[in-house]
């Protein structure tokens, strides 16, 4: 059976919780191959985990510029994986910022067809299906790689399921031969996730506020109604730009695409640009004081009404219905 | 030094974008602008040229006829001139085929450092930036929301989904900016009348060296097979707070199993 490749992300070391789902979408298209750059001396133990998550194969590249050069190592190792592997169906990597790069000059290099932001992939008679959406869900568009092998971007949180564990055999590659220049990573500021809080990519809940909190003080009052659902926060792009909240939490056309089961917007008129990054979510709640505001219009259930009031009612009853 | 800055048309965001059912591509007849992250790449190649003295900005884009009026706005910004890469083989063109164009217009400029936004507002591919730096060896610094050219070496702060990075590189270089890179400035009316003097060079399929059977929507890598758009949501329940507003809220998300 043809190899599918899975470029494995890691975070602090260890594979990232995206991983299991990109190996469950390769088991549906062939035989899953992790593909890992990491730093010498751990191998081992990161193959017997992917190998636990499905993958029968672990091409590892160990390399001790792994965490110092951006994309271009794995870049270099998916090509080897390609070359090493002989028959490869698809190459399969999460929708990350740094994971899709490096697929896209995977792409490049190997003549491939590049797909971005799949939501879903299946085996069909024709070929690999992929399934996008266009313009924040407006619309649903299912496509195959015309030639060359498909590289695939897989949005996280969009397939479920685990793939049954595999042996994670671990074959070298040698990144010697690549002359690819890159930069340098000279400093990492990033969260390891020191939060409780779910992901905004793969929470079932999203509570999310707007320039109707006023400040960043009182933006607290979107993390409290989150952490009482036990939702991720997001933000409209006016919150982002007022400084109430980080960058990485805006939700919308130039920020996060989230569909989850139930999405609050909180004091956020719902410009089209925001509506294009939650409207695809099942459920709509908002909540805003400006009868007219235009997110009423894709509400399953609206409030009109003053956040200052409603939010910590529906606090205290939530909080009661739980306890 | 020498810098390309990349612009897009694209669909206005302000607007109802379509898919066309027929070519099941991007409709484009509606209201079409400058895509607002390449406003703040221009004003970002302007920034670098006008911390080293001497440098020249040419913007370059792919696109119809119309495309023409995204190269004049960046003109009038104060970029000193432009590549207008325009061909009907073009047109339908992917990711793949989009850069190969870019890269055969960049290639023969010998640019020292190419600017592009992060990603467009209709594709959202995010791709064709990292695809132009692997097509052109060029150092690769994308998503960066500070950029600084200093000498010969840039540095920058790249985003990630969890933070972001320091990072840095030698030139040449292709760098992408994220929205937070800088406000536009806007164009006055000195610089509208200039940009209508500055050259704009335009190159079809012949002129790049692309051969016409790797072109255009009928080459592309990947087969649209459907397009379906998303049914309308239904009218929800809008109440008015009479104090009790929260709890309803509750009420509804509980019988609806969301709580």
């Amino acid at each position: 059976m043809a190899h599918v490749l899975v470029l494995v992300d890691l975070a602090n070391g260890r594979p990232a919780a995206s991983t299991g789902e990109l190996l469950v979408a390769a088991a549906r298209l062939g035989e899953p191959a992790a593909v890992v750059v990491t730093e010498p001396g751990t191998a081992a133990e990161i193959a017997s985990s992917l190998g636990a998550l499905g993958a029968a194969t672990v091409f590892v590249a160990s390399s001790a510029d792994a965490d110092s050069r951006l994309v271009t190592p794995q870049v270099a190792a998916l090509h080897a994986a390609v070359l090493a592997a002989g028959e490869v169906s698809a190459v399969i990597v999460g929708n990350s910022i740094d994971s899709r790069e490096a697929a896209a000059r995977l792409a490049v290099r190997i003549d491939g067809a590049f797909q971005s932001d799949a939501v879903d992939v299946t085996a069909g008679a024709a070929g690999i299906l992929v399934t996008q959406q266009a313009f924040g869900g407006s619309f649903t568009v299912t496509a195959r790689a015309a030639r060359g092998i498909p590289v695939i971007s897989l949005r996280q949180g969009s397939v479920d399921g685990t793939a049954p564990a595999a042996a994670g055999t671990i074959r070298e590659l040698d990144l010697d031969a690549d002359t690819a220049v890159g930069a340098e990573i000279t400093a990492r500021h990033e969260q390891t996730q020191a939060s409780e809080r779910p992901s905004l990519q793969t929470a079932d809940i999203v509570v999310s506020g707007g320039r109707g909190l006023g400040s960043r003080e009182k933006f607290v009052l979107v993390e409290e109604l989150a952490d009482a659902l036990g939702a991720a926060v997001g933000a409209s792009r006016a919150a982002v730009d007022a400084g109430y909240c980080e960058h990485n939490m805006q939700v919308g056309q130039t920020g996060v695409t989230v569909s989850p089961n139930l999405y609050i917007a909180v004091g956020i008129s719902g410009a089209i640009q925001h509506r294009a990054g939650m409207q695809s979510a099942k459920t709509i709640v908002a909540i805003n004081k400006d009868a007219d505001s235009p997110i009423f219009d894709v509400a399953d259930f609206g409030v009109v009404g003053d956040l200052f009031t409603v939010v910590p009612q529906l606090i205290e009853a939530v909080k009661a219905r739980k306890s | 030094m020498k810098i390309a800055v990349l612009v897009k048309e694209v669909p206005d965001t302000w607007g109802d974008r379509r898919i066309d059912a027929s070519t099941k591509r991007v409709d484009r007849k509606g209201e079409v602008v400058i895509d607002e992250i390449n406003e703040k790449s221009v004003e970002a190649a302007l920034l670098v040229k006008e911390a080293n003295p001497g440098s020249e900005v040419t913007v370059v884009t792919m696109g119809p006829s119309s495309a023409l009026a995204a190269i004049r706005k960046a003109l009038a910004m104060g970029a000193d001139n432009g590549i207008h890469v325009v061909d009907d083989g073009l047109v339908g063109s992917d990711a793949m085929q989009t850069s190969a164009a870019l890269a055969a217009a960049l290639r023969p400029g010998g640019f020292d450092l190419v600017i592009t936004g992060n990603e467009s507002t209709d594709g959202r591919t995010a791709a064709v930036p990292a695809m132009l730096a692997e097509r052109l060896g060029l150092a690769q610094l994308t998503f960066l929301r500070t950029l600084d050219v200093t000498g010969d070496v840039v540095t920058g702060e790249r985003m990630t989904d969890d933070g972001h990075l320091d990072v840095r590189a030698s030139l040449p270089a292709l760098v992408s900016v994220t929205e937070q890179i800088a406000e536009a400035r806007f164009p006055n009316f000195r610089g509208i009348m200039a940009a209508k003097k500055k050259k704009v060079e335009s190159l079809g399929l012949a002129a790049l060296g692309l051969p016409a059977e790797e072109t255009g929507a009928a080459n592309s890598w990947s087969v649209v097979e459907d397009v379906t758009p998303r049914p309308a949501r239904s009218g929800g329940t809008i109440v008015k707070d009479d104090g009790t507003a929260g709890t309803q809220l509750a009420d509804f998300l509980a019988q609806a199993k969301l709580i």
